[in-house]
């Protein structure tokens, strides 16, 4: 069982979330050619060890939240909102979050 | 370490006389089934992976196409991975026209496998039914039931009572998921599959194929756009022709000779009861979840869920799916209240992006790929590995398995059963 800190909610259980795949691939320009968008929807470095996901936490705060996990030994290192700005999963308590910078929409997917 | 043809053929073949002679004679007879052999610096082709796949593709490279210059690489013991972890059911109940053709071949070469192996591998064709819990299901799988049969494979639609009749363990009634009925295809089954790693190892090693355990690919040799052979634990190995059957690392494997795979390595759980008294006699799906039930020969119910739904390496599993599993098998089977889990485990394996699997040349020359086998390798291990040694043999797709080629991602021709899109987690 993961146990997933919320920068919003605080640590929660990861049947409160709903994993949302592979967030190191970044949309191609929109006069990319076709080899960049294949790439960029088919093709997964799939690394055995860190790996920046994108996660919702559909069954709190429904923000999508992006998380840095290893994929053999499930250890999660940062949980940040989907905008960038690093959220360090330790120095977070719930009720004092704090507040993404820029807008606070959620983008990437 | 013994090598040599002596060592290969001193199993001798297995029959019922063989028995009774090794009965009467002190069970001296018998020997390695196949033989242990180390790696030589070039083969005609290497097999990275003796998983059932890669055994089979040498296999069949050997008894279909004459080439036995070849070698079966593992890094650990044979039979370990994901071919002693699934469920060991069979069945070619596909929807898509390509794909029913594949594992309907595959299905077929299951039935005359035992005797071409000289190897019980106490195939089972006790039927595999889907349930159906909705209406929206049953239009689903009569649909698919059609399909099958425009193709001349056997499928039949059971009313409640004949599913009742087929699994008396059944709650038809359940409140919230009451059955509507079922969807059987006679010719599935069970294999023992442990016995098909050793059935096709042995039948490999006595065609002349090498089978060297303990053997780490550690990188591709390559010269300029070919790849020429591989670095391993044991030392540099030169060869024609590279084949990696190693699903759920596909992606590592294929990094090494810089490629980047349409896959992602997710986790699939098992799980076996307590061996009990024979309860059911044929493979269950359910219709509202994701889970599948057997009972094997020794008495433990067989069964699985759906994938844990996240990247993963980690050979495990995760409580939340385990507990899903258990829920389901209780709105099906409330009787299963009382029979105790034994064991649980799990098997890292390759989702790829449409949820079909791979069998392909690749943009290197001298490498092919046998991957993304998702849920479904261990019932195509046969087709998987005859195709393979077609293309490593015929340098040309087999025309059953030319679907499966990595250039559909790129022209669009993917191969979704469920019309997910190229989501790995979700199919």
């Amino acid at each position: 069982m993961l146990r997933i800190r919320c920068p919003w909610c605080g640590e929660r259980d990861e049947i409160e979330y709903r994993y949302r795949g592979d967030a190191t691939r970044a949309r191609p320009a929109a006069d990319a050619a076709p080899a960049a968008y294949i790439a960029y929807v088919y093709e997964r470095d799939n690394p055995c060890g860190w790996h920046w996901e994108w996660w919702l936490h559909v069954g709190g705060c429904r923000r999508l939240l992006k998380i840095e996990r290893h994929t053999l030994t499930h250890e999660i290192r940062a949980v940040t909102a989907a905008v960038a700005v690093t959220v360090a999963p330790a120095a977070t308590t719930p009720g004092a979050a704090p507040e993404p910078n820029g807008s606070g929409r959620e983008s990437g997917l | 370490m013994s090598s040599g043809l002596s060592a290969r053929e001193s199993s001798g073949r297995y029959s019922g006389w063989r028995v009774l002679l090794e009965g009467l004679t002190g069970q001296r007879g018998w020997s390695r089934a196949w033989a242990k052999a180390a790696p030589r610096a070039r083969y005609r082709v290497v097999i990275v992976g003796g998983g059932g796949h890669g055994l089979a593709t040498a296999y069949y490279l050997a008894s279909e196409y004459g080439i036995r210059d070849v070698a079966v690489l593992e890094k650990g013991p044979i039979g370990l991975g994901n071919v002693g972890r699934n469920t060991t059911i069979i069945r070619s109940n596909y929807f898509l026209p390509d794909n029913i053709r594949f594992y309907e071949y595959s299905l077929k070469l299951w039935e005359g496998l035992e005797r071409k192996l000289n190897f019980n591998a106490m195939v089972s064709q006790r039927g595999a039914l889907n349930i159906f819990n909705t209406e929206g299901q049953r239009d689903l799988f009569t649909r698919r039931a059609n399909q099958m049969r425009l193709l001349g494979v056997d499928a039949e639609a059971l009313s409640r009572e004949q599913v009742k009749a087929l699994v008396p363990l059944i709650d038809l009634d359940n409140g919230r998921y009451p059955v509507l009925g079922g969807f059987l295809q006679p010719r599935g089954g069970t294999v023992r599959h442990d016995a098909v790693a050793w059935g096709y190892a042995r039948a490999a090693s006595r065609a002349g194929a090498d089978i060297i355990e303990h053997c780490e690919v550690t990188g591709m040799r390559r010269d300029a756009g070919r790849v020429t052979g591989v670095n391993t634990t044991r030392g540099p190995i030169e060869a024609d022709t590279v084949c990696l059957a190693v699903a759920g690392h596909s992606s590592q494997l294929a990094a090494m000779a810089g490629l980047t795979l349409p896959i992602e390595s997710h986790v699939l759980q098992a799980f076996v009861t307590e061996p009990i008294k024979p309860v059911l006699d044929v493979v269950v799906t359910y219709g509202a979840g994701h889970f599948y039930v057997s009972q094997s020969d020794k008495g433990g119910l067989v069964f699985g869920g759906g994938i844990d739904g996240y990247n993963t390496y980690g050979q495990r599993g995760t409580l939340p799916v385990a507990e899903d599993v258990a829920m389901e098998a209780m709105t099906l089977m409330p009787a299963l209240a009382r029979v105790k889990v034994l064991r649980q485990w799990g098997g890292v394996m390759d989702m790829s992006m449409d949820g079909s699997p791979i069998i392909s040349r690749t943009p290197l020359e001298g490498l092919v790929l046998n991957a993304g086998w998702c849920y479904g390798g261990f019932k195509a291990i046969p087709a998987g590995g005859m195709t393979t040694a077609h293309l490593i043999a015929c340098k040309a797709p087999h025309p059953l398995a030319a679907h499966l080629d990595l250039e559909r991602f790129a022209t669009g021709r993917t191969l979704d059963e469920r019309g997910i899109g190229p989501y790995p987690y979700a199919h």
